[in-house]
Parts: structure tokens; C-alpha cells; sequence
């Protein structure tokens, strides 16, 4: 059974009247993946995480854990399954370790017996015995991962995990994430951070307005920009002529006093011989390393036609 | 059926946390002591035109019986909505619904043991105030012979047994009550909104028995359900309301409470 693929979701759509919320998602998460789902907020994240967790039906399509559909298979589907969409929600009159006893209980098993561990992970063990009314944002978070790992799962699906945390929660959140990826857990991060994301995935699905722009490593999707370059030459016009003479160069376009093109390696070494033999000067030719975000603002701002975001109708 | 209990004993811990518990449990218990005090204070003749109102000065075994038909009309079916009408609801409010819906259990174990909670409640509600009535009568008037419906007199034993009886026939009732106020908790994810309309839905079908012209229907209305403990108090037992209580409440239980449960397994469980 662990040969099963953690998410394979195929044509999810959900629909809430007239908005579409989710368009035609296919995803797949591969065993040990830290798979990171991004896209700007009301874009149809946490949508698409609660169509995967069972807690919303989807208009169309379906979605697998680990071979099994949350609807048909019901709470089976969650076996191996751990995670929060929107912010873990535990109840406020109860302490962190009440909480902890009570899902230990839902879960079965030998729950119980790890609660003290999974409170040492998150360093919420000196404050376990507090109601959670009182828990800080932060704090609630970490609950929530301990209430994950109380599960023991091979996959963790967690929707932005280190929103409205702090600089250093942010950080631990990360290092924690990190530490359980290591340990092997399969999981599936969604975030509208890219700092995040680039530090912790190595796939990434690039969702905007409910659809897929990209599902790919992060390697070929940042591959795919580094392959433009610019040139600041002494005469800006001369150099432009030469540049759309060169073969091999595409989207040569003036950038102030500098031109910007696409091209492989080849073609920019050639291109600075030409340079030399038609006697323009330049004063660096270099390839401009576009980061994870103005890659991301590229593909989620490429309409400029449609600036209204898609608003998370369940939000 | 080891997910239910579990369910169920977890909801029983979450309301023994919750004050909402104790507002509904402490007015059970508050209005026969309140009754008693007021009747043992005025030395009127108190309410003559009630089931038992002539003999409650006679024996403390009255006073609950009085007690139950004053709290029939909203008393306990408000403290029976305070939760009935809160038990879901706040779970979808506080967005603990999907915390417990993404463990090992299925949204059929979740409502079944919330059901049995919430009648769990509900009948300690009615038990606390029979107990408390009867202790505070006992106090006031002594523990003497009750004199039925018909005119008879019926030991103190038996008459024990007659209101173990009639608050088994009254629970049944109210149940019916509690069935509305999980659908609408189901079915509305609004706390407030539940419980409100809860109340009216009772004080609804209150109303529909007084009303002139509602003669034909008003056997089968879940407030004439409150009254069907009167045949147990008749010599010889009336049957009659009893039977019909337990099929008509059968009705105004099972109906909700299937819509419920189909909304609840369905349902979309997303943020408010």
C-alpha cells in the first residue's frame, strides 16, 4: 500500500454558482515530494485542500490519497493522511493536551501514547496543560502540527502554515517542516510565499483563478527564465540592430538603455563576437537570473485584461 | 460502534466544560425550587386549574408532576434547544468540524454520538428537575399518598413508579424537540439561529393546540405529546395517549433526524 501515490487528483472542479473556484486542477504528489501549491490569496488553494481532505465535494473530478477517494472510501481515505486546511481549529475551552487526547482518541490506534512526543516537536509541552483560548496564533500552529503528527502520517498536507506567524515562528515553522520532510513524510505545502516555498519544495503547481499554470521541479521551472539575457552596450541602437540580425535570439526588446533577449549559450557567444566585428562596444553581456518571484508575478499577473482576483467563495 | 462511544464520551466532556450546559441544567433544577418556595410562602390556594395543582399541598410526590406541565410550554424545550440547537452549529462556527472530520472516523459516527449527547442532556435536564421537584415537595409537604387523576389514592411506591413512568413518556416528547434543534444546528451552522428556532418550533406547535379549529390535528401535534404522562396518572392506566405519543414522537424524531443526518454527511465543511 505504501506504493500508492500520496495525491493524484485529476480534473477537480468546484463551483460555487456562478464563480468557479476551482478550474480543472490535476495534481500529483509523489512519495517524498515537498510539494509546494502556490498562487496568490482567493486563488483556489484551500479549496482544492479541502476537496483532497473530503471536506468539500467537488463539482467534478476526484482526487486519490494514497489510492483512495475521501468520498467513497470516507474517513479510510485518511489513513496515512495528516494535515489543516485554513488554520488548525481546536476547542478553545479545552487545554492543548485535551485537545490532543481527543483526537488521539478519533484516530485510534496508539494515538494517545505519542502525545507527549508529538507536544515535545513543537515545544508546546510546558504549555499543554492551558486552555487554547489562550494559545497565541503561533502557538495554535504548532498545535495543529502536533495534532498532524499524532497520526503518525506518511503525508502532510498543510495550507499556509507560517501565515501570521512572526520572522522566528516563520523560521521555526520552516525548520520544522524541513526536519519532518527529512524524516521522510510526503508533503504537500500550499503558500503564497515564494521565499517559502523555494526554500523548502522541491515541486511546485503555480495555481491562479482556480487553474494550473505550471505543475513541474522547481529546477526546470526556474530553467525556463534563465535562459534570457541583457546587454548594455555603448551605442543602445547599433546593439538592438545586431541583436535582431543575430540568429538564435528571441523577444529582443529595448529596456531602457538596455536590451533584453532570450537566447542558449551558443548563441550569446556568438553574439558577442558579432558585437566585436560590427566594432559595438559593450559593457556586459550577462544572463539575467530571473527569481521564483517575478516569475510567479509574471504568470499570475499575465492578464492584464482581468485584474479582479477570483475571490475563494468558501473563504 | 467503538467510534460512536467514543463520540459520545468526548461530547459528554465538551459539554461538562461548556456553560451553556450549566445555564440549561441550573434552570432545570432553579424553577421547582423557585415554585416550591413561592407556594410554601402565599398561602393561596396556587394553580387549582393544572393536572394535580388541587393535591400539591398534600404530598411532596406532586410537585414534580406540576413542575413538568409548567415547563413543558418553553421551559424545558428551551433548555433541551440550548444545546440540541448548539451542538453542530458551533462546531461549524469554530471550524472544529474539520478538524474532527479529517481523523479516523466517519461523519456518521460524529452525528450518531452527538445525537446521543445531546439526548443524554436532555434527559438529565428532565431527571434533575423531577429529582430536585421531589426532594424540594418532600421538604415542603411531606412524602404522602397521591391522589390520581381519577380520584384514587395511590401509594407512595407506586406512585414513584407512575413518575419514572411519565418522565419516560415526557422525554420521548421533548426528544422531538431535540431532533429539530440538531436538524436546524445541521442544517443552518448557526448557533443562535438554532436554538431560536428551536423555541419557536416548539412554542409553534403549543400554540396550534389552543388554537380554535385545530381540534382534528391536535392529537398529532408533538405539544399535545407533553400531556401523554396524564394516562399514567389515570385508575385504571389510560393507554390511549401513551401508545399514540410513542408513534407520533417516533415520527417527529425520525424525520429530522434523518434529514440531518443526510445534510451532515453530504454537507460541504468549509470556513463561515
Amino acid at each position: 500500500m505504501s506504493h500508492e501515490i500520496p495525491v493524484v487528483a485529476r480534473g477537480l472542479v468546484k463551483t460555487y454558482g456562478e464563480v468557479v473556484a476551482v478550474d480543472n486542477v490535476d495534481l500529483t504528489v509523489e512519495a517524498g515530494d515537498v510539494f509546494g501549491y502556490l498562487g496568490p490569496n482567493g486563488a483556489g488553494k484551500t479549496t482544492s485542500l479541502r476537496m483532497l481532505l473530503g471536506l468539500i465535494r467537488p463539482t467534478s473530478g476526484s482526487a486519490h490519497l494514497f489510492g483512495r477517494d475521501p468520498l467513497v472510501d470516507g474517513a479510510r481515505a485518511m489513513e496515512g493522511v495528516a494535515g489543516f486546511v485554513e488554520g488548525p481549529r481546536f476547542y478553545p475551552y479545552l487545554s492543548g493536551r485535551r485537545n490532543l487526547q481527543l483526537l488521539a482518541d478519533y484516530d485510534g490506534g496508539g494515538a494517545r501514547t505519542r502525545i507527549d512526543e508529538v507536544l515535545d516537536i513543537v515545544e508546546l509541552r510546558d504549555r499543554a496543560k492551558h486552555k487554547v483560548g489562550g494559545y497565541s496564533h503561533g502557538m495554535r500552529q504548532r498545535l495543529g502540527i502536533a495534532a498532524s503528527l499524532l497520526r503518525s502520517p506518511r503525508m502532510l498536507l498543510l495550507d499556509e502554515p507560517t501565515t501570521g506567524l512572526d520572522p522566528a515562528g516563520m523560521r521555526d515553522m520552516r525548520a520544522l517542516v524541513r526536519r519532518l520532510a527529512d524524516e521522510g513524510i510526503t508533503v504537500l505545502l500550499s503558500s503564497h510565499l515564494l521565499t517559502e516555498v523555494e526554500e523548502l519544495c522541491n515541486r511546485v503547481a503555480i495555481i491562479r483563478k482556480g487553474r494550473i499554470l505550471y505543475e513541474g521541479t522547481l529546477a526546470e521551472l526556474l530553467a525556463t527564465a534563465s535562459e534570457q539575457y541583457r546587454l548594455r552596450a555603448v551605442e543602445p541602437d547599433r546593439a538592438r540592430l545586431v541583436c535582431l540580425a543575430h540568429p538564435g535570439l528571441e523577444d529582443v526588446q529595448l529596456d531602457g538603455d538596455e536590451i533584453v533577449f532570450r537566447a542558449n549559450e551558443e548563441a550569446v557567444a556568438a553574439l558577442s563576437i558579432a558585437l566585436g566585428q560590427a566594432r559595438v562596444g559593450f559593457i556586459s553581456l550577462a544572463p539575467h537570473s530571473t527569481s521564483l518571484e517575478e516569475l510567479f508575478l509574471g504568470m499570475t499577473e499575465s492578464d492584464p485584461g482581468d485584474a479582479s482576483t477570483v475571490q475563494e467563495a468558501a473563504a | 460502534m467503538h467510534g460512536v462511544a467514543t463520540v459520545y464520551r468526548w461530547e459528554l466532556i465538551k459539554l461538562a466544560t461548556q456553560k451553556r450546559t450549566y445555564l440549561g441544567l441550573g434552570a432545570a433544577v432553579l424553577v421547582p425550587i423557585a415554585f416550591v418556595i413561592a407556594l410554601a410562602v402565599q398561602k393561596g390556594a396556587g394553580p387549582t386549574d393544572v393536572p394535580l395543582g388541587r393535591t400539591l399541598r398534600d404530598t411532596g410526590l406532586a410537585t414534580p408532576f406540576v413542575v413538568l406541565f409548567f415547563l413543558s410550554i418553553w421551559g424545558l424545550p428551551l433548555i433541551t434547544a440550548l444545546v440540541a440547537g448548539d451542538i453542530v452549529a458551533s462546531e461549524s462556527q469554530n471550524g472544529t468540524l474539520k478538524t474532527i472530520l479529517t481523523r479516523s472516523l466517519d461523519r456518521g459516527q460524529i452525528f450518531a454520538g452527538k445525537t446521543l449527547a445531546t439526548l443524554t442532556y436532555m434527559a438529565a435536564a428532565v431527571v434533575a428537575m423531577a429529582a430536585v421537584g421531589l426532594a424540594a415537595g418532600w421538604i415542603a409537604w411531606g412524602l404522602h399518598p397521591l391522589t390520581s387523576l381519577s380520584g384514587t389514592t395511590v401509594p407512595v411506591g407506586h406512585s414513584l413508579v407512575l413518575l419514572g413512568e411519565s418522565l419516560g413518556i415526557y422525554a420521548i416528547a421533548l426528544a422531538g424537540v431535540a431532533a429539530f434543534g440538531l436538524m436546524l444546528s445541521t442544517v443552518t451552522r448557526n448557533s443562535a439561529a438554532s436554538v431560536v428556532g428551536t423555541l419557536m418550533f416548539a412554542l409553534l406547535m403549543q400554540l396550534l393546540g389552543v388554537l380554535p379549529g385545530t381540534e382534528s390535528i391536535r392529537p398529532y401535534l408533538l405539544g399535545t405529546q407533553f400531556d401523554a404522562w396524564h394516562g399514567f396518572l389515570r385508575t385504571p392506566a389510560d393507554w390511549t395517549p401513551v401508545v399514540r405519543a410513542l408513534w407520533v414522537c417516533a415520527l417527529y424524531i425520525g424525520t429530522p433526524l434523518v434529514a440531518a443526518y443526510m445534510v451532515f454527511l453530504r454537507r460541504d465543511v468549509a470556513g463561515e
